[in-house]
């Protein structure tokens, strides 16, 4: 039971690659990678998790008090955000695709000939 | 490779049974240290900063990366979608007026996480994506010359600008004040007052800058792929 959250995100990482890999449409492959990003915000988050410990915002409770892991959560904030990037950039990439050969099927693109 | 992250998972710490030491030091001297009740925007906006630069600049970077990709290029035909027959798309009154008075709402409310940062959960980036999504919500609701009226683009890239030179002004600042490449130089104030934790709280203001603006010059970029609605109210 104490490895439980490891076992997710290890599950959200191979699930989004098995979507990657038999992907028919680009849109659904971005989806897919979104889905391995965030297999890292489980593991990260699960690393600085402590029983009985509470979230490092020291408003009410004195300093010192347990608190998870701050570090690991700065970590994924920025993971997110990189996330978000990545896939905007991607789907201007799939609409540009769309534009230019009219298919967003990967195994129907071939390589340029122009 | 399952069986490789089977072999990862069985030697890692227990969940719950956080083994680490750079936490536990983090938590109990921030607060003395940097005069901030959340030490998650302490770690993200003052001990490591200049990652969080370079995190600022890689949004920067893919903004200006989907203006490329999508604009207008010369000599292409403006694309039309493959015709469709024309089906009218109905919406419903009742939700566009209720989208009309949250935009409001999501402003105060994205301003009140950006200035929040060093107290409460919240900060520069999640501000940010709170008051990009007013600019979306204003498309979703009106039409898009209104649209194009509120969010005109170069008030866009200016904000984009200024929020991403401002992070990187605040750190040459702190180097003419004789401090560290973005070292903390201003006094920090006292412990939960809104304007307390020193350049933390500015950096914060220029990342929610930066951040709003990124994500309205997105969704800007990608209505523009969308054909001219010709929708009507109901």
């Amino acid at each position: 039971m104490s490895l439980l959250p490891y076992f997710i995100a290890a599950w959200l990482l191979l699930i989004g690659l098995y979507g990657i890999v038999t992907s028919k449409n680009l849109i659904h492959l971005i989806v897919c990678l979104a889905v391995v990003q965030s297999s890292t915000y489980v593991l990260l988050l699960s690393a600085g998790y402590r029983t009985g410990a509470s979230a490092p915002i020291f408003a009410e409770r004195p300093p010192g008090t347990p608190a998870v892991d701050p570090i690991v959560q700065a970590l994924v904030l920025t993971d997110i955000v990189v996330g978000a990037t990545v896939t905007a950039l991607l789907l201007a990439l799939a609409v540009q695709v769309f534009k230019r050969r009219g298919t967003l099927d990967p195994a129907r693109l071939r390589p340029l000939r122009d | 490779m399952a069986g490789l992250l089977l072999w990862a998972i069985t030697g890692l710490p227990g969940f719950g049974k956080y083994p680490g030491q750079y936490g536990d030091l983090i938590n109990s001297v921030a607060v003395f240290e940097r005069h901030v009740t959340n030490v998650v925007t302490a770690v993200n906006f003052d001990y490591r900063a200049l990652d969080t630069l370079g995190e600022e600049y890689i949004l920067f970077a893919a903004a200006i990366g989907v203006m490329l990709l999508l604009r207008e290029q010369r000599g292409e035909p403006h694309y039309r979608l493959p015709e469709h027959p024309h089906i009218p798309i109905r919406r419903s009154e009742a939700g566009r007026w209720i989208g009309l008075g949250f935009i409001g709402v999501i402003i105060v409310f994205g301003i009140y996480i950006v200035i929040h940062a060093q107290l409460t959960p919240g900060g520069g980036f999640q501000g940010g994506a709170i008051l990009g999504t007013a600019s979306v919500l204003v498309y979703l609701t009106t039409e898009e010359r209104i649209y194009r009226r509120v969010t005109p683009k170069w008030l866009v890239e200016v904000a984009e600008c200024a929020g991403a030179g401002g992070y990187a002004l605040i750190g040459i600042a702190a180097l003419l004040a004789g401090g560290a490449f973005l070292q903390n130089v201003l006094p920090l104030g006292k412990t939960g007052d809104l304007a307390s934790s020193g350049t933390i709280w500015l950096i914060n203001f220029s990342v929610g800058l930066e951040v709003s603006a990124a994500f309205s010059m997105l969704y800007l970029e990608f209505v523009q792929e969308v054909p001219e609605r010709t929708t009507k109210f109901e």
